[in-house]
């Protein structure tokens, strides 16, 4: 089977959408095995998932040992979502870490979100409704939303009401009683030792006692037992329970479905994209709600393999660092400052474990402000701009295998573009880049001044509008 | 900027003492027993402050601002703070730059006042802070605020060396992101965000060039954010709001040592500023609000103090009325809160201050209710 130029572009908006980016030589081997076999590879990720365990990579990496401080932590995941070889098990983990956003600011202690985030690829491509249980019992989230003060006879509401409207069903599909009502099945649901917890969370100081992990624990002294009424039916209905009734609504799989679609498809919903959530939303009730047979759906659907889905989708923080790295070829080995790449999310908007609220980023075109943009860029075209880096490296040396080491400048920006991409870029920018690189004479890529005006031009090209999108 | 009848624009300069600053090492009780008692370890010898009433004195780091406070330019606001208070430092830190103590925030109260400030968002510079990342006090959607790192080197490419390698770079950049409007709704706001980027970094980087002065700063980043700070305002590039921040004063351990230290490098930083200011003939169109998150606790831990409440803020600044603003509050056991100090005025009664009698904007909207206001600027 021969490789085309439009099976490679398939595949490489495919890992960007699904992981974060691929190298040609990545995307080559993946044409190789099949769309189809490389999507069904990435829904089912088995395997070790780094090429060293993580207590080893934690030895190596000082700045990450340490998980219970948010900075260790996001370090630590960072590193995670750079090196493993499964991305869209960590793609999807933080697409319910979007989702389902629960933040450092109100616990003080980052190893219970990241064990959320464990959880999240443990079920995460598992039915909704269980990953909706797990959620309800996970401590961090528990805190998170006050569940630990949900009590029999004087029930807290916020889980219940943040449960339906932003993790589920939306505004406007349930009423209040329900919210009140979901609530009461939720007493009970609390963590061991959870008024001590919480008081240590509130009260925040240094750690002179250590950290006590935190866990699950269901007092049915203090849960409601007594009949509910919820989203029209009747019963002595329990969390688990309750989260059945939601995900059997219509407006639960139009929700998630979308949520789905605009994080791994495109920021706009428009008349095509509607027709591809409907197709989700089948096999959201067809597979009894596995989000693994909805992301299939999308994946191989009509509309994600068409050219309207390329590009169509501001890159989040976090995709911009992990995917400039990658590409660059940098820390693909223990190195130190892993910490540093997470910092620089934060620095564009996205603090990993540090969601803003409870909704979660405001993501798409609302990524983008004058700050956040010269911090992407200045990030970005470093990392592709040094020729010491050696995924800059292989792509001059792509360059010169496949087109010779004698090149003029506009074979060198289109060259880039593609080893970069596929990545078709407006004519004014396209012509920018050549008048740059006419600018420093003929090009001979044996020489070293050659390779460092095609890193030029790989900088250039990582600080271009179009760069921006995945 | 310069108004027609020749009056500057009023500036608001921003100093956050991130990490919790101790108040009760900061504006000493010093004739308390109480404060010794308490304060076993963590303890200031009472010979060394600088006495500013009969019960109440700056730390000793903090000459410079005795200096200004003598001048009569500091009010001390006491006892500031909010209901229910979070000792977390990010719940905490979020609430004072949201302005909103009970539900979470996500509008910062100064990137609401960029907006009252220049509504149509001409000038990219009405805000700009000195550090990397947005604080979120600035954060509000559509609203342009620069966000420097380093005066020196802000802009693109900072990493490339070679002068004219860079300035080519830049040409593309103008170029790639100047491109004709109209086609795609997503392109053209990046190219209009990426083209304000180019303008406000070009016009910064002007300010330092332009810059004279006999003061020399220090070389710890407050003194070089403030030196940054008097550049942009001494350019006269009409920025309202400068925001910096210097830390940790999570003094858990050694604060002695620490908290001197931190306070050496912030006192120094302010009296420098204002004495640039004054060289300059313009110390009367800047305020400078210093805060923290909160204050420690009241007892000390034997090393350093913990997380507590009850906070100081300070405005400094030609026409600031200086004195003591807010009460001081009690360190006797019945009035403590959990072994912290009480707060007893509410962080945006000084916002709604500065908002309305320093800039005559409207505070109720930007900090979500009417609050009453302090006498430390004229009203």
């Amino acid at each position: 089977m021969t490789t085309t130029t439009a099976d490679v572009a398939l595949m490489a908006h495919l890992m960007r959408r699904a992981g974060f980016g691929a190298t040609r030589e990545e995307l080559e081997d993946k044409v190789a095995r099949g769309y189809e076999n490389v999507v069904e590879d990435m829904l089912n990720p088995s395997g070790d998932r780094q090429n060293l365990p993580d207590d080893l990579i934690r030895r190596y990496h000082v700045e990450h040992s340490e998980l219970r401080d948010l900075a260790g932590a996001g370090a630590n995941w960072m590193y995670r979502m750079i090196t493993t070889n499964q991305p869209l098990e960590e793609k999807l983990a933080l697409f319910w870490h979007s989702l389902f956003a629960t933040g450092y600011a109100k616990l003080n202690q980052a190893r219970a979100l990241l064990n959320q985030i464990d959880m999240f690829r443990r079920v995460g491509f598992g039915r909704f409704n269980d990953i909706l249980v797990e959620l309800s019992k996970d401590p961090a989230m528990i805190i998170w939303l006050d569940n630990n003060d949900n009590h029999d006879g004087a029930i807290n509401e916020n889980y219940g009401r943040e449960l339906l409207e932003l993790f589920s069903m939306g505004i406007g599909n349930y009423t209040e009683d329900d919210i009140k009502e979901a609530s009461r099945a939720f007493t009970g649901w609390t963590l061991k030792n959870a008024e001590y917890m919480s008081m240590r969370a509130m009260k925040d100081s240094i750690w002179p006692y250590s950290r006590i992990a935190w866990h699950f624990e269901f007092r049915e002294h203090d849960h409601d037992t007594g009949e509910k009424v919820f989203l029209g039916e009747r019963g002595e209905f329990d969390g688990a329970e309750i989260v059945d009734i939601i995900c059997k609504q219509e407006a639960t799989a139009r929700f998630v479905c979308t949520r789905l679609f605009q994080f791994f498809a495109a920021d706009e919903v428009d008349e095509e994209g509607e027709a591809a959530i409907e197709q989700m939303m089948a096999s959201y009730f067809e597979s009894g709600y596995e989000i693994r047979s909805v992301l299939r759906t999308l994946f191989n659907s009509e509309y994600f393999k068409s050219e309207a889905a390329r590009y169509s989708r501001v890159k989040a923080p976090v995709e911009t660092v992990v995917g400039a790295v990658k590409m660059a070829g940098t820390y693909r080995q223990p190195t130190l400052g892993v910490n540093l790449l997470a910092s620089q999310a934060f620095y564009m908007g996205q603090g990993l474990l540090q969601p803003p609220t409870v909704e979660g980023w405001h993501e798409g075109v609302e990524w983008i402000d004058s700050g956040s943009l010269v911090e992407r860029v200045n990030f970005a075209a470093k990392e592709l701009g040094d020729p010491s880096n050696p995924g800059v490296r292989a792509i001059v040396d792509r360059l010169a295998r496949d087109g010779g080491s004698a090149q003029s400048a506009a074979d060198i920006v289109d060259g880039c573009l593609d080893l970069m991409g596929p990545l078709q870029v407006e004519d004014i920018t396209r012509e920018a880049m050549i008048e740059f690189a006419t600018q420093f004479g003929d090009i001979d890529l044996d020489a070293e001044e050659s390779v460092e005006t095609v890193a030029n031009v790989m900088r250039l090209i990582a600080s271009t509008r179009e760069y921006q999108l995945a | 900027m310069v108004t027609q009848n020749g009056n500057h624009d009023k500036t608001l300069v921003v100093v956050q003492l991130s990490g919790g600053n101790d108040t009760l090492n900061t504006v000493v009780p010093y004739n308390d027993g109480l404060y010794y008692d308490y304060r076993q370890t963590v303890q200031l010898d009472g010979d060394a402050v600088h006495p500013i009433s009969d019960d109440l004195a700056f730390n000793p780091s903090m000459g410079p601002v005795k200096r200004l406070w003598d001048e009569g330019k500091v009010a001390v606001i006491n006892g500031i703070g909010y209901p229910n208070p979070n000792r977390s430092h990010f719940r905490s830190m979020d609430i004072w730059h949201t302005a909103m103590p009970d539900d979470i925030g996500r509008e910062g109260w100064l990137g609401r006042t960029t907006r009252e400030l220049d509504p149509t968002g001409d000038n990219v510079l009405t805000a700009v802070n000195f550090g990397r990342g947005m604080p979120r006090a600035l954060g509000v959607r559509g609203v342009p605020v620069a966000s420097v790192g380093n005066l020196e080197t802000y802009g693109l490419f900072p990493d490339v060396q070679d002068e004219f390698m860079r300035k080519y770079a830049l040409e593309a950049f103008a170029k790639m992101y100047g491109g004709a409007q109209g086609r795609d709704a997503v392109m053209d706001f990046l190219g209009q965000t990426g083209t304000d980027a180019l303008k406000g970094a070009d016009i910064l980087r002007t300010a330092p060039a332009q810059y004279e002065s006999s003061i020399e700063y220090a070389a710890n980043p407050i003194a070089q954010s403030l030196k940054s700070v008097a550049q942009v305002m001494l350019a006269n590039l009409g920025t309202r709001i400068f925001y910096t921040q210097h830390g940790s004063f999570d003094t858990h351990s050694g604060e002695l040592v620490s908290h001197a230290k931190l306070w050496d490098e912030v006192a120094g930083a302010i009296g420098d500023f204002y004495d640039d200011l004054r060289e300059h003939g313009r110390e009367n169109d800047a305020v400078i609000f210093v805060f923290s998150e909160f204050g420690r606790r009241i007892k000390d831990n034997g090393s350093g103090t913990d997380h507590g409440s009850g906070g100081t803020a300070f405005v400094i600044g030609g026409d600031v009325q200086g004195g003591l603003y807010g009460q001081y509050p009690s360190l006797a056991p019945d009035m403590q809160l959990e072994g912290d100090l009480h707060f007893n005025n509410d962080f945006r009664m000084t916002y709604a201050t500065l908002l309305e009698r320093w800039f005559r904007l409207d505070s109720e909207p930007i900090v979500n209710g009417r609050f009453e206001q302090f006498e430390f600027l004229p009203a």
